[in-house]
């Protein structure tokens, strides 16, 4: 019997068409992923059911690490820079102009007032949430962060003000106490807490709530 | 596509005693590029956290000397929740008896619930809810829905110890959110309390 001749075919696949679209996925994801902001640590944040954003514009975020150290940051250049003076004349601290320009720069506070000025020093790859002391928040009676957040409140004076509270799942509770009681004192009775999202359980009443009101 | 024409143009003869030159292919094999790519594209994706972080309002009550301003917490609707070393829960309802009696160990997950506490302990003041003058005040809010008062006398303290940690205290916190409990208060814990918490800390079975 004669067989039909099958004709040879070539194996070869042209790839450029698909190397075209793997880089433009690559291209892609890069330009679309917007980079985390500097952070003073690492802060593992607990989950929770809640749907608010937190909001990016006129925050004061107060960060606990893992370690109870405390940490402030504000989030505009002009915010830092008119709470540094405020508390160089309401602690007396001694920084020249040119030192509240330098820091009004670095991106979070963490030094007890004693150490605000030597810390201008350091340099900025060192400048990090390990390297530092944190602010003194410890007990009632030398909680710097009370000063601190008095100086917040006039510096934001009649302004919108967003207060955000980040503490590190492994934080102690005492630290977060001691912050609260920073906030209390201040009359800032307001805040949020930065959380990652989390699947509402099935059968909870928030669940159902939501299903009658449509979210 | 991937390659080039290499073939000298339209019919162009060479002359007799020129050798013809060797075509080189210029085909690429993309193959290992298109890797590299999808690879890298990959690498994107598991490094990029996709979820925005969301925010849990808390608003704190000022602390108030004055007696008249102070909420008074219906003893038969109230929960406390205590918070332990390493993930403990306690809990008890209304007063503590001085014995210690109505203390009781829960749990974040599994079985014995904290949830599953704070549901039944809802359930049970909303069905002994009776509705008195202030009702009318909560109906006026929620368009005259005459069920809404019925969980008013329902109130948890949340009283963490001090080697609790964040993560519990917010656990709490998001329970009060998932159960829809509208009256909850985060309280010092006592000094009484907070050695009753860590003997049973210690007799607790560790995780």
């Amino acid at each position: 019997m004669a067989r039909p001749k099958l004709p040879r075919k070539s194996t070869n696949i042209d790839m450029t068409a698909m190397c075209d679209v793997a880089f433009l996925l690559l291209s892609f994801f890069i330009l679309a992923t917007k980079f985390k902001p500097a952070e003073a640590v690492p802060i593992q944040t607990p989950t929770s059911v809640q749907k608010v954003k937190v909001p990016e514009k006129d925050v004061v975020l107060v960060s606990i690490a893992a370690d109870g150290k405390v940490f402030l940051s504000v989030s505009e250049q002009e915010r830092r820079e008119a709470l540094v003076n405020e508390l160089n004349t309401r602690r007396s601290l001694g920084l020249s102009a040119t030192e509240v320009q330098l820091a009004a720069s670095t991106p979070f506070f963490g030094t007890p007032f004693s150490q605000l000025k030597s810390s201008l020093a350091i340099p900025k790859e060192k400048y990090t949430g390990i390297t530092l002391p944190g602010i003194p928040a410890k007990d009632s009676t030398n909680n710097e962060l009370y000063d601190w957040m008095n100086a917040v409140v006039t510096v934001y004076k009649g302004e919108k003000m967003n207060l955000m509270l980040k503490g590190d799942m492994n934080s102690k509770f005492p630290t977060f106490k001691n912050v609260i009681a920073a906030f209390k004192r201040t009359d800032l009775l307001k805040f949020q807490m930065i959380t990652n999202p989390e699947g509402v359980p099935e059968d909870s009443e928030l669940f159902r709530v939501g299903q009658k009101t449509g979210q | 596509m991937a390659e080039m024409d290499t073939s000298s143009g339209g019919g162009h003869k060479k002359g007799p005693g020129v050798k013809k030159s060797k075509k080189l292919s210029t085909r690429v094999d993309l193959t290992p590029m298109v890797d590299l790519g999808f690879l890298l594209i990959t690498f994107f994706i598991f490094t990029t956290t996709m979820s925005q972080p969301t925010a849990m309002k808390l608003n704190l009550p000022k602390d108030t000397n004055d007696e008249k301003e102070q909420n008074e917490a219906k003893e038969s609707g109230a929960l406390t929740i205590l918070l332990g070393k390493d993930n403990h829960v306690f809990y008890y309802e209304g007063k503590l008896s001085p014995d210690g009696s109505n203390f009781k160990s829960a749990s974040f997950s599994g079985e014995n619930n904290i949830r599953d506490v704070i549901i039944n302990k809802k359930k049970d003041v909303m069905s002994r809810h009776q509705h008195t003058n202030s009702c009318g005040e909560i109906w006026a809010k929620n368009n005259g829905d005459q069920t809404s008062c019925r969980d008013k006398d329902f109130v948890v303290v949340i009283k963490p110890s001090d080697e609790s940690t964040y993560k519990n205290a917010l656990d709490i916190l998001d329970e009060m959110a998932i159960n829809v409990v509208k009256r909850y208060a985060l309280v010092d814990i006592s000094e009484g309390e907070a050695q009753l918490v860590k003997i049973s800390d210690q007799s607790a079975p560790q995780k």
